[in-house]
């Protein structure tokens, strides 16, 4: 499963998705905030009938843990105590959560959900690796001149969204590596709601106090630390039915099934807290902005050669752009647990996490490397929350996300004394018209002009226009998408 | 053609030069590979390898000063750079003066004596790599053609144009300059090219300068290369009983004999120009041979063509061939960036086996078909750069002839071949140009069109391919049309 959703973020054929985008769907929280109600039910039942199973077949960064933790077993063995749960830190995360949500503060709630952060993680550490390798073998393929492969352009997209990730990565692996499932059984907050399930679970670890001779290899092999060996007791809110005790119990001692006799969770009292850290990185909120290199318009004496080309400033949208099948603001806000896996998937390189405090690590677009081109609906197809709903190329082309803004005073048109009109001519949506910049010399230089009624705000104008580092035509986002 | 080319060759040299193909769209590796073959020398059944050889060299006489001048001659505008492309494509590699100088000394130990460079060429480093190169040979093993390149206004002032002159001397290491050339006469149209020469060479005073320079000797051969407005040929070639001209620069190849009209009513066909030289018994000096490489990497049913008739020779050494097969020919001039195309040149014309009538009519032949392949003329010389909005003009237009010359060029969505060709397009697209210098991002300000030798009117083919990229990735017929 982790393989299966870590493919679904790096792959870069932009192929893969087709077959794997299911794997994003059945992770609870996005089939929550997309109302999936076959599977919230699916997962319920299989909450309640195999108690956390979730937690160890389904959640990727569940699996992810395991595994550093397994490396860490490899090394030493045994290494497990039982610990008491650590309830206030559980559940305060979990109300924390929860208000969180109901208030909109949306980058606190896509900070802690699990599937986001492994999705952050993926994307902002992992793939870079992967496009590294694919550009390396694209640049192979060139040499061979075969096609397989094709090269990607590999950015940070942004600061802040990056370094929260290496912080929940080096937080996590941390956290895995001291003490298996840590992280899942104190902060995780889908962990906890599915704790409460679990305790009712039909199907659970128990034991067979006749046959144990409390050699304490259950509890030293458990990785939740959720399995008393002396009082025979597991605490099924933090029991993930991984099934090590079973396999490490020489003396059959361990069952999974139901237990015939009803066995009552522990009810711990001693609380350790634990520091959460990656608020820390709220703190850190630059964009990272490319080198201002000027223009080097060299006089023409000589041939050959490129001019530099300097690179464009993103413009601060008074309303952020948000992909076309979003809706609204308000609707991508309330779903999106910002998992990148659309900016993964983007291939014109227009979306990118924000920076923006409350709306942190949720995609935007922005125009500087790409437009929003007429023939792609890839984030829609990927998005697991509703977030971006499901959207046909005909649907784009009629949706207005955005409208277009002619700056005169950036325009190389009235600057530069050149014609240009390159935003008219690659205007898919014909909304940009040339007219005379003084209305009463149909002499003067032709300047272009929006018909918003007509813009739909994919930002291939501002892609195109030669201004820099400002484009002299940018997207002014919608807060409501409406149809032409 | 390409995957029978790339079959044939796995050293790392040729390794360097296909990522050049890849860059530039020319081809001739798919000649190189049979031609070398066909060099005679060697004895592939002792497993020899084949090298050209030395002492073969067919010269021709300048009728003036009775010396020989090599029938090959060297162009100094497509240098090596380090990063193992040509220099020029990459604006952090240099040139590779280590290249340069191995390749012109091979160049001379097998008989090139005439070597073509200009202020402009390479970023205007042309000349000093050039010099470099040669001060290492004895001055009377080599003759030095370069150019008064004054084409910005700012260098059209009598000072800053005898300055261009003498930092020419001074950059080639030499006291006297062999050939100098009036550079690329006839830019602008009707009226205004007439102009342009005069403020270049007349007003000025710089014709006479450059007669006064010839007088003394330091200048030994004086002539003009041509491009565009045929009004300033005819007029300099009407006053040569005045000036004398001891040899004209003339683009000649089988395809722009008769058909250099059919891409640009304002172009003239060589056979005109020949004519006119030949009439007053001027030398030619022939520049674009393969136009660009236009002539070696031929779309490959052409390709098919010149091959199943000889199998060991190139497309590329036929319009060498034809090219030398004029007798007004002093030398035939191309830019050799790479050794394989030096060898190969070398053995092409040592000595030069001269085309019948029958087999230029052959050429002819295919030349009629190239026309309908609708392909760009541009010939890569990159005098267009640097476009001021950072396009790559010759980029991109070379990787659209490229994709003509391979059959990745599809007209229609129906076609089997769709698929495949599309992806080769774009993909190959992305490869050769980075996205931002792309044609979406042509503004159509027209600067470079006054540049084009060949005439090119560029915002519109950028359009054109532009309307063509757009159509492949939005799966759209609209743009897929011509």
């Amino acid at each position: 499963m982790m393989v299966m959703v870590t493919l679904l973020f790096l792959d870069v054929s932009g192929v893969l998705h087709h077959y794997l985008a299911w794997t994003a769907r059945i992770q609870f929280l996005p089939a929550l905030l997309a109302l999936n109600v076959v599977v919230i039910v699916a997962l319920i039942l299989l909450t309640l009938i195999f108690g956390r199973i979730y937690c160890s077949v389904i959640c990727p960064l569940g699996i992810f843990q395991d595994i550093v933790s397994w490396i860490h077993g490899k090394r030493k063995k045994n290494r497990f105590t039982a610990s008491p749960e650590k309830r206030w830190l559980r559940y305060g995360v979990l109300v924390l959560f929860v208000a969180a949500f109901i208030a909109g503060i949306h980058s606190l709630v896509a900070l802690l959900a699990p599937y986001s952060s492994y999705g952050r993680m993926v994307t902002n550490l992992l793939l870079p690796v992967y496009q590294w390798g694919n550009n390396l073998l694209a640049s192979i393929a060139e040499r061979v001149d075969s096609y397989a492969f094709y090269g990607v352009d590999v950015w940070i997209k942004s600061l802040p969204t990056f370094l929260i990730a290496l912080a929940t990565f080096i937080i996590i692996v941390v956290l895995a590596w001291r003490g298996g499932r840590t992280y899942c059984n104190t902060i995780c907050p889908v962990g906890t709601i599915l704790a409460q399930l679990a305790r009712f679970s039909w199907f659970k670890v128990y034991f067979d106090a006749d046959k144990c001779k409390s050699c304490s290899l259950c509890t030293k092999n458990c990785k939740a630390s959720c399995i008393d060996f002396k009082t025979h007791q597991v605490d099924y809110t933090r029991c993930v039915t991984c099934g090590n005790c079973l396999e490490k119990c020489n003396f059959g001692a361990l069952h999974y099934g139901h237990p015939k006799a009803a066995i009552h969770p522990v009810k711990p009292n001693d609380e350790r807290p634990v520091a959460d850290n990656t608020r820390r990185a709220f703190l850190v909120g630059t964009a990272i902005v490319g080198a201002d290199v000027a223009l080097a318009q060299a006089a023409k004496k000589v041939d050959g050669g490129l001019a530099v080309i300097e690179d464009k400033k993103p413009y601060q949208r008074s309303t952020p752009l948000t992909p076309p099948g979003s809706v609204s603001a308000r609707n991508f806000a309330q779903h999106c647990t910002a998992c990148q896996l659309c900016v993964a998937k983007c291939p014109n390189g227009v979306l990118r996490p924000s920076t923006d405090p409350m709306r942190l690590m949720q995609p935007e677009l922005s125009f500087e490397r790409g437009a929003c081109r007429p023939e792609c609906v890839e984030c829609s197809t990927v998005c697991p929350t509703g977030a971006i709903k499901p959207i046909t190329v005909a649907d784009k082309s009629s949706t207005m996300i955005g409208h277009a803004v002619w700056v005169k005073d950036n325009c190389v048109i009235l600057s530069d004394g050149v014609n240009c009109g390159n935003c008219a001519r690659h205007c898919p949506a014909g909304a940009i018209m040339m007219v005379p910049s003084n209305p009463q010399d149909d002499t003067s230089p032709m300047v272009p002009a929006v018909n918003s009624a007509m813009c739909i705000g994919c930002g291939t104008c501002e892609y195109v226009c030669p201004a820099r580092p400002f484009s002299a035509i940018y997207v002014e986002g919608h807060e409501v998408h409406s149809q032409i | 053609m390409n995957d029978n080319k790339h079959n044939h060759n796995h050293s790392g040299k040729t390794l360097s030069r296909r990522s050049f193909l890849k860059a530039l769209g020319l081809g001739t590796a798919a000649a190189a590979a049979p031609a070398i073959v066909s060099c005679a020398t060697g004895d592939e059944k002792k497993g020899t390898t084949q090298e050209p050889p030395v002492g073969k060299m067919t010269y021709r006489e300048n009728p003036k000063t009775h010396e020989k001048v090599s029938i090959l001659g060297y162009g100094m505008m497509r240098l090596p750079a380090t990063n193992g492309e040509p220099f020029g494509r990459d604006n952090d590699a240099e040139i590779d003066q280590e290249m340069v100088n191995k390749q012109i000394d091979y160049a001379i130990e097998h008989g090139v004596n005439y070597f073509d460079t200009s202020p402009a060429y390479s970023r205007g480093l042309s000349e000093r790599a050039t010099g470099i190169a040669l001060s290492r040979h004895k001055r009377d093993e080599y003759f030095i053609a370069t150019k008064l390149s004054n084409f910005a206004p700012e260098t059209q002032t009598r000072e800053a144009s005898i300055e261009m002159f003498q930092n020419s001397l001074k950059e080639l290491q030499v006291d006297y300059i062999d050939y100098l050339l009036l550079h690329s006469i006839g830019g602008g149209t009707g009226e205004e090219a007439m102009e342009l020469f005069r403020q270049r060479y007349i007003y000025n005073g710089i014709l006479d300068y450059l007669l006064e320079q010839r007088e003394k000797g330091v200048i030994r051969n004086l002539g003009f290369s041509y491009h565009g407005e045929i009004a300033v040929f005819d007029y300099l070639l009407a006053n040569h009983d005045k000036y004398h001209w001891d040899f004209v620069q003339i683009e000649l190849n089988y395809l722009d004999w008769r058909h250099a009209k059919d891409f640009s009513e304002e172009n003239t066909n060589a056979e005109y120009l020949y004519a006119e030289l030949d009439k007053r018994a001027i030398p030619a000096v022939i520049m674009e041979p393969l136009l660009g490489g236009r002539l070696a990497s031929l779309p490959t049913p052409l390709a098919r063509k010149l091959l199943a008739r000889d199998p060991e020779r190139s497309p590329a050494s036929w319009a060498f061939r034809y090219a030398g097969s004029f007798p007004r020919v002093l030398t035939v001039l191309s830019g050799m960036t790479y050794m394989e195309h030096l060898k190969e040149n070398l053995c092409t014309y040592s000595p030069l086996e001269e085309l019948t009538d029958e087999e230029k009519n052959f050429l002819y032949g295919i030349a009629d078909e190239i026309v309908s392949y609708n392909t760009i003329p541009c010939n890569d010389c990159k005098y267009c750069m640097p476009c001021p909005y950072g396009i790559d003009i010759p980029g991109v237009l070379t990787h659209y002839n490229k994709c003509i010359a391979e059959g990745n060029l599809t007209r229609d969505r129906k076609d089997p071949d769709y698929a495949r060709a599309r992806k080769a397009f774009l993909v190959g697209y992305d490869r050769s140009v980075p996205r931002l210098r792309q044609a979406d991002h042509c503004i159509g300000c027209g600067k470079c069109v006054e540049h084009c030798p060949q005439r090119i009117d560029i915002p519109k083919e950028m359009q054109r391919v532009n309307n063509y990229v757009e159509a492949l990735k939005q799966g759209i017929d609209r743009g897929l049309e011509a």
